[in-house]
């Protein structure tokens, strides 16, 4: 059987080709969102959260028609195989894009209430956890586009770095809080970004989960599973 | 090399075991040295495009092959450790305990119950007759519609109901294995549903090997899967692996219906 | 043209051709089958106007006679209704086992193409021969004489090719589905045989007969050849008696020069037409009713 000469692209597989498309302009805005709320953290910017907030819409709706055509593919065609992974792993990615963009609002919220408190200090592990997850983000899309199971793994590997950073800056900021109650208000907002942006990290982590279920047709290997990635950093944890 | 992957028999011995089994038709070869078991009381789908053998191969399990003077049977099947192409087995012995359902409905021009009892009756069935086609007539979903009228022909019968007749009578002679060469291709949706669910029913009580062009059926109905592509196995495998993550790049295409 | 009037449905000038060529086509058929059916009208007219006059119970009733007033067609019909049941005894059993054999058992090789074409040759031998050949066997070597057996043994040789070919055919027909069916559920090729094909190509197997039987009762030279005789003033009462049949009486009577003899074979013919019309009536009752039996 010479695949190399398989008949003309049927009216499903363009459809499939439509349906990854949409995926793509979804995440593209994602990733566009987050980086501008770490912008506006950086530079302490009240005025982005609006705009996030109307682009969040934006996203809403991508995922609802994704939503839609993953039924739609479902109940039609009956896809096997790797175009079926392809179908439910696109259900599930754009759950976590959505959920990204609501966390790059999240961020640029707490950005805007900031503006009441007492101005925290710069601290070097949130901008490195924002520029790790960013990478993160854009490296789990990019083994999404290029069905890479290698690059998703290596994307899974980097979220301790974030745990990590995360937990430092935790205490650093308690300390902080600590010394002043006035420092409380600003102390706060920091770690709720703190938090969002290693929700941003864990979302990342489970696209690249995603792309290693299309690509290989089973569960990603390891002592990581979904249910430490929802439960969620505590406030009190450690 | 085709991938097999492992075949659960549930530590019970397989109801058929198919070793480098080839067909001839003269010097074309239809079917290419297959290894397959069956494992008992499961339905064993046999998928791939039009030609690539496995009506062909079927038909070695129950040696319909013998009446078709062209074809040259290699290999074998054994069935309860005894190879059936042994010299000193009876083929006709071999056709009652592993029965067969054609595609195109073929009862005989006798009245329904006459069609079920033909096959108990050749083979010397002493007992109750009407107890045993009734009981063939409930294991096949029919008695409900034609209990008040056994004696019409069944030619009166509707496709579908002509295609469960086929089935009673079959079940009638009780044999071990079932084999159905595409038994819904030539009936209607509806139709085609409800022998699906019969030969769900039936697995508790028979071997089913059940050939199909249809994908989707053979997703829906079999436990296990074989994937045969111009008298090759291809793949072999539990239904749900072949379906969502086949192993085998040609398997990988035909079911997503890249080729064929 | 317009294109309008080219787009509409009218009728050109091109159709118009087409359709007088149809026509005409019909036409010469019908001519064709009007000239059999006018031959075949004119034919029974003519036997009907010399011969109705003659027909009677006492015609039906008498033996041949030197005189024409008296003569009757008894032993004659006797003989034919012997010979026709006799042969059909005799055929009937050894050619449908000879087209199971052949259909069923026999492998497809050159030897069984053979028979295969001896027996569709054999169906066209002039019946004449047959004659020839009964006399040697069968009344000489067998020493059975001039008697009914001889003729029954001679003309069922000569009708047996007919039946076997059409029992083939029958045979044939039944479709391989049924037969499947039947070795699927673990029948022996007998048994597949008996109850299922048989059955089933019966009609078609009778039909054959029957069609091959009247036949034989319109045979003239064979029995000649075998001995029977023109002039008998009895009914066979057993199968080693002398006999005469129908169309053998009627020639007897056609072959005298007096006009009353004539009458009475014109009579005879008519016996004769109404025994086969029987039988042929028989043969598509039996064909009809099996079909929708079905």
């Amino acid at each position: 059987m010479n695949t190399s000469e398989a008949p003309a692209k049927r009216h499903f597989h363009e459809e499939l080709d439509a349906l990854q498309e949409i995926l793509l302009s979804m995440a593209g805005k994602a990733e566009l969102s987050v980086a501008r709320a770490f912008k506006a953290a950086e530079e302490n910017d009240p005025s982005v959260a609006q705009e996030l907030r109307e682009a969040d819409e934006e996203i809403d709706d991508l995922e609802t028609e994704v939503d839609e055509r993953v039924a739609e593919l479902l109940a039609l065609h009956q896809p096997m195989a790797t175009d079926l992974r392809f179908v439910l792993a696109a259900a599930k990615v754009s759950n976590d894009v959505e959920r990204v963009g609501d966390h790059a609002v999240n961020i640029a919220r707490a950005v805007r209430r900031m503006r009441k408190h007492v101005p925290p200090p710069q601290v070097r592990e949130l901008r490195e956890m924002a520029v790790v997850t960013q990478e993160m983000l854009s490296d789990a899309l990019a083994a999404f586009v290029a069905r890479d199971a290698g690059a998703a793994m290596r994307v899974r590997l980097t979220d301790d770095k974030v745990d990590n950073l995360r937990k430092s800056l935790f205490r650093i900021m308690v300390s902080h809080m600590l010394e002043d109650p006035r420092n409380i208000g600003g102390g706060l907002e920091i770690l709720l970004i703190s938090q969002n942006i290693e929700r941003i990290a864990d979302l990342a982590t489970n696209i690249a989960e995603d792309v290693i279920f299309l690509v290989e047709g089973k569960q990603a290997p390891g002592d990581y599973t979904r249910a430490d990635h929802d439960a969620g950093p505590g406030l009190d944890e450690d | 090399m085709p991938t097999t992957h492992d075949i659960d028999t549930g530590g019970r011995a397989p109801a058929l075991e198919a070793h480098g089994v080839s067909v001839f038709y003269g010097d074309k070869q239809a079917v290419k040295e297959i290894d397959l078991v069956v494992p008992a009381n499961k339905v064993v789908a046999l998928i791939g495009p039009s030609g690539c053998g496995k009506s062909t191969l079927l038909r070695c399990f129950n040696r319909m092959n013998d009446l078709v003077p062209a074809a040259r049977v290699e290999g074998r099947v054994d069935f309860h450790g005894k190879n059936l192409y042994d010299d000193d087995v009876d083929p006709v012995e071999v056709r009652r305990r592993i029965g067969m359902v054609f595609q195109k409905p073929n009862p005989f021009p006798k009245s329904i119950f006459d069609n079920t009892a033909f096959g108990a009756r050749i083979n010397g069935f002493k007992g109750d007759m009407d107890e045993l086609v009734e009981r063939s007539l409930r294991q096949a979903a029919l008695w409900d519609e034609v209990h008040d009228r056994l004696g019409e022909s069944a030619y009166d019968l509707s496709g579908g109901q002509q295609q469960r007749l086929c089935i009673a009578r079959t079940l009638a002679v009780k044999p071990e294995v079932v084999l159905m060469d595409e038994p819904a291709s030539a009936l209607d949706p509806i139709a085609t549903q409800r022998i699906e669910e019969l030969i769900y029913e039936l697995k508790k009580d028979y071997t089913i090997v059940i050939v199909t062009h249809n994908m989707q059926q053979a997703a829906r109905i079999s436990d296990y899967t074989a994937f045969l592509y111009m008298g090759e196995l291809v793949e072999y495998g539990p239904t749900d692996r072949l379906f969502t993550n086949p192993a085998e790049e040609r398997t990988e295409a035909y079911v997503t219906g890249r080729f064929g | 043209m317009s294109e309008g009037a080219r787009d509409s449905m009218a009728q050109s000038s091109a159709d118009r051709r087409r359709h007088r060529r149809s026509r005409l086509f019909a036409v010469v058929c019908g001519a064709a089958t009007a000239v059999g059916v006018v031959a075949l009208v004119v034919l029974l007219a003519d036997v009907l106007v010399d011969g109705t006059g003659a027909l009677n119970w006492s015609f039906l009733t008498s033996f041949a006679s030197r005189f024409a007033e008296r003569a009757g067609i008894k032993a004659a019909l006797a003989g034919s209704v012997w010979i026709l049941v006799l042969t059909a005894l005799i055929s009937f059993p050894i050619s449908v086992a000879a087209a199971i054999y052949l259909e069923e058992y026999a492998p497809r090789n050159w030897i069984t193409r053979l028979i295969q074409l001896n027996i569709a040759n054999l169906a066209g031998v002039p019946s004449i021969v047959y004659g020839i050949l009964g006399l040697t066997v069968f009344v000489r070597t067998f020493g059975l004489e001039r008697s009914v057996i001889s003729g029954a043994l001679t003309l069922s040789i000569l009708i047996l090719p007919v039946i076997v070919m059409a029992s083939q055919e029958a045979i044939r027909a039944v479709p391989s589905s049924i037969r499947e069916a039947a070795y699927g559920l673990g029948a022996t090729r007998w048994q597949v045989v008996r109850h299922q094909v048989l059955p089933m190509a019966m009609p078609g197997i009778m039909t054959g007969t029957i069609l091959a039987l009247s036949r034989a009762v319109g045979e003239t030279a064979p029995l000649i050849m075998v001995g029977a005789v023109g002039f008998i003033a009895f009914t066979p009462t057993g199968v080693l008696d002398e006999f005469t049949v129908l169309p053998l009486q009627i020639y007897n009577w056609i072959s005298r020069p007096q006009e009353e003899f004539h009458a009475l074979a014109a009579a005879g013919i008519l016996v004769l037409l109404a025994l086969l019309l029987t039988m042929n009536a028989a043969a598509i009752l039996l064909r009809n009713r099996y079909r929708t039996r079905r």
